[in-house]
């Protein structure tokens, strides 16, 4: 579904990512690992076009989205969470849905408010208050329904347990569970081993924007080098 | 009190036209993050369209119909100037955003003067509203209460669309992060385009809707923007509300001005501003401004160089070939060179606080006219010498900085260069009211320079020692440490002051340090004129400078002198033509999009790049 191919992307003159290459396939979710400042962040924005790769290519359902503006990557299907969550803080909360409404999408499932307000009952109850009212995990399950609300094909969320209570971490695996159950595509970048290990199909490890591993947590399991190279346990 | 109910009356009247165009002004302000200069253009469009559609469509249909229509027309108008000269360069700096708006102002000018002529139209009465009401015995024009009574559904109509409208969600949203909006799958360019039609449509309206009131003509255009900014910027930036609030506090008191207080009307509102703006640094309804927080900082400056031995090597031949001028130029040739030598220091001055230091200042003619007037009056009222009286000229135009200074440093970006502005109103218009000392627009006249100096040959070197070595002094302070810590001000102002720098007190003595040198440029100026006038202390004036250091370039020094120079000799030549607000509006417009770092900064891009040693890594 998605596949990102020898991409290169630079923060002015700082070379980030160097020639990552993945894929991540339909229906499956997929954890994007790696330290602080790995460039998962980055990879993200790649794919979305937030910053341009300077070489290779993302293809998604057969389109290379290198050079598109963000807005027509979203339009085809490619919803984002960024992981410092962008809330409208003088919007509402329906407002903030309002903005990322769209119209509903072939093969992607078909949100509505009221569904997205049974997965998380918090922004029901908060539905008229302002985004800058709201705490730090609701604000998180406010990002992730806005960007549902425009019924993506693939999902990427930039570390969705960053800075949030740990019941709410168990909460937001269970979400993510059935979003797989609704038939999403899902990438979520991870600092949180256990996390990504809970809701995960597949782990794939970055390191100074190049790819380490990709493969099965029963294959990580087996490496434990890998991991204590990588990723900060 | 009966007539002080039809004096408030006949205000929210006015208020109702006014809180049209700046509400569309907020508007866009508030998405698009543009000041936009031209946005008083489209108000004149709108009278001089809606003129036309009148004289063509009769009736109550008609009249009705043509303010609908005007509306409609110069929304389209606005779009097009949109898409064709704003969206290139919503990355750019402010400044940049600004000079090409003033562009815009200009070739609208010309082409309004073209198709319409330069006469005056006067508007049509309203069908049916012609007459008067009498309201406690005071007679009203029936079109000031229809006015009145229309406001407020206008108010509730923008209220509507922003508050309960997916493009009013989508436009709220876009005005704290446009990034977002796009990545969630809305196409801002379009959002953007449509806002700045809808606000300059705004404008339009304004200016049709007022023409039973007035009229059109060809000084419309300036003479709403002072009021309109002053508006939307006491309301604060991106408020409807408080647009609305301010217009009727201005309205009111602009007639209540007009009634009790005469002389005070060119700067009543400017006072009211600068009040405001000392109390609530963001206007009355406003939020703050963090530089850079809408994803729209300029690209990173390449840290600069000292020139290399080859642009010694020019400096210094240059400097010769000036100083070997009078042997073969003609008096015409070296007053020209008087001219260019002045107005490169002025705009020296200004590069100084706004390329190192950062702070955008509307009225640097303050300083300049400030510092001549000073001399002027000592040479005029008391026979002072010439060399006395031009020492007062930095010195009163450094005291007037220190003054102004310290209340405009702390405010940032729109709001400080509103404040400046607004002081240097103030200053201009005591040139111009206060006659007993200034003479008003008479100005002050027969200000020569002593006998050692009449000569243009002497006065030409005094001018070019005085010129050139305020110049280098400000090159020297910009490579010192005063020079770097003012750098740091401006690019990360918190990790400046967590180093330890006084960011705001360095600022302020970079401020003064500006109007030293623009007082210094007015010294030479007047007495090389041998007259002042309160034109040098105009907003125009300003604004020349600010052409001036865009032109030449901002990031470098010897941008604004050869903004200067370039200037000075384009002018002399254009304003030869008859369009030439239309030429000159093109060139700015055309080196906004294409050269967007000015004459000097595209040269030495040109040379890196030619040297293979590129500063376009870091430009991205
Ligand atoms: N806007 C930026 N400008 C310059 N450098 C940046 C920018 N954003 C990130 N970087 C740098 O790029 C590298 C990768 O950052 P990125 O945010 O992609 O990492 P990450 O894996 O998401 O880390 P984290 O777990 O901390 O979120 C880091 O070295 C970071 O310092
Ligand atoms: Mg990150």
């Amino acid at each position: 579904m998605l596949s990102v191919e020898a991409v290169h992307s630079y923060y002015g003159k700082a070379h980030i990512l160097d020639g990552l290459s993945f894929e991540v396939r339909r229906g499956e979710v997929v954890a994007l690992l790696g330290r602080n400042g790995a460039g998962k962040s980055t990879t993200m924005k790649s794919v979305m076009q937030l910053v341009r790769p300077r070489q290779g290519r993302v293809m998604f359902q057969g389109a290379d989205l290198v050079g598109e503006p963000s807005y027509r990557v979203a339009k085809s299907g490619i919803g984002y969470v960024p992981e410092d969550r962008r809330i409208f803080t003088d919007l509402t909360v329906m407002e903030n849905l309002e903005v990322g409404r769209q119209p509903a999408r072939k093969g992607a499932p078909d949100w509505t408010i009221e569904q997205l307000f049974d997965i998380f009952p918090n922004l029901k109850e908060r539905r008229t208050n302002r985004g800058k009212h709201m705490s730090g995990g609701e604000q998180q399950m406010l990002t992730i329904a806005r960007t549902l609300m425009g019924n993506p094909l693939l999902l990427l969320l930039d570390e969705p347990s960053e800075g949030i209570a740990p019941v709410i971490v168990e909460q937001m695996a269970e979400t993510i569970k059935t979003l797989k159950a609704e038939g999403l595509t899902v990438m979520i970048s991870e600092q949180n081993l256990h996390f990504a290990r809970a809701v995960a199909d597949r782990a794939i490890i970055i390191e100074g924007g190049e790819k380490k591993f990709d493969g099965s947590f029963a294959e990580l399991e087996a490496q434990p080098e890998i991991r204590d190279a990588y990723l900060s346990v | 009190m009966a007539f002080f109910f039809a004096q408030l009356l006949t205000g929210l009247a006015n208020a109702s036209s006014l809180f049209l165009v700046a509400s569309g002004l907020s508007l866009i302000f508030g998405v698009t993050r543009i000041v936009n200069f031209a946005h008083g253009s489209f108000y004149m469009l709108g009278a001089f369209i809606g003129v036309t559609l009148m004289e063509v469509l009769p009736g109550h249909f008609g009249f009705w119909g043509s303010i609908l229509l005007t509306g409609l027309a110069v929304g389209l108008i606005g779009a097009i100037v949109e898409i064709v000269v704003l969206r290139p360069i919503y990355r750019a700096p402010e400044l940049f955003q600004l000079v090409a708006t003033f562009g815009v102002i200009l070739v609208i000018q010309d082409l309004t003067l073209m198709i319409w002529g330069a006469e005056d139209r006067l508007g049509p009465r309203a069908p049916g509203l012609r007459g008067i009401w009498r309201i406690f015995g005071e007679p009203v024009p029936k079109y000031d209460i229809v006015l009145i009574a229309m406001t407020p559904f206008i108010l509730f109509g923008l209220w509507y669309l922003i508050t309960r409208t997916r493009l009013g969600v989508l436009v709220r949203a876009a005005t704290q992060d446009r990034e977002m909006v796009g990545a969630l799958g809305v196409n801002q360019a379009w959002l953007f385009t449509g806002v700045f039609a809808l606000g300059s449509a705004l404008a339009g309206w304004g200016g049709a809707l007022q023409l039973p009131k007035g009229g059109a003509d060809l000084l419309m255009d300036f003479n709403i923007i002072g009021t309109i900014f002053v508006i939307v910027v006491i309301g604060g930036m991106g408020s409807l509300p408080g647009a609305f609030i301010a217009a009727v506090l201005i309205s009111v008191l602009n007639v209540l001005g007009v009634t009790y207080l005469p002389s005070s009307t060119l700067v009543l509102m400017f006072v009211v501003m600068a009040v405001v703006l000392i109390i609530r640094p963001y206007g009355l309804l406003g939020r703050e401004e963090v530089a850079g927080e809408h994803g729209q900082v300029g690209a990173p400056e390449t840290p600069i160089r000292p020139y290399g031995r080859l642009g010694q090597a020019v400096i210094a031949g240059l400097l010769v070939l000036m100083a070997l001028l009078p042997l073969v130029a003609d008096q015409f040739l070296l007053i020209l060179t008087i001219d260019m030598i002045v107005f490169a220091l002025f705009a020296a001055s200004l590069h100084f606080i706004l390329g190192t230091g950062g702070l955008v200042s509307f009225g640097h003619a303050a300083f300049f006219g400030g510092g001549a007037y000073a001399a002027a009056l000592l040479v005029y009222h008391f026979d002072t010498p010439m060399e006395i009286a031009f020492l007062f000229a930095p010195l009163a135009a450094g005291l007037l900085a220190l003054g102004i200074g310290w209340f405009c440093i702390r405010l940032t970006g729109v709001y400080f260069a509103m404040l400046t502005l607004a002081f240097s109103q103030l200053v201009w218009s005591l040139a111009y009211q206060w006659r007993a000392v200034t003479r008003g627009d008479d100005g002050l006249i027969s200000i020569w320079p002593t006998d050692w100096l009449s000569g243009t040959v002497p006065y030409y070197y005094f001018t070019l020692i005085l010129g050139v070595g305020g110049i280098l002094f400000l090159r020297h302070v910009i490579h010192a440490p005063f020079g770097y810590a003012l750098r740091a001000g401006r690019d990360s102002p918190r990790q400046a002051e967590a180093m330890g720098i006084d960011v705001k007190r360095i600022q302020f003595a970079a401020f003064a340090l500006a109007g030293v040198m623009a007082g210094l440029a007015g010294g030479m100026f007047v007495f090389s004129k041998g007259s002042v006038f309160p034109t040098e202390l105009e907003i125009a004036a300003s604004f020349d400078a600010l052409i001036v250091v865009f032109l030449g370039g901002v990031k470098t020094l010897a941008g604004g002198v050869v903004g200067a120079g370039f200037m000075t000799v384009v002018e002399d030549w254009l304003t030869r033509l008859e369009y030439w607000r239309l030429l000159l509006g093109l060139v700015i417009i055309a080196v906004v999009i294409i050269a967007p770092e000015g004459i000097v900064g595209s040269i030495r891009s040109a040379w890196a790049r030619y040297r293979g040693t590129g500063d376009e890594e870091v430009a991205k």
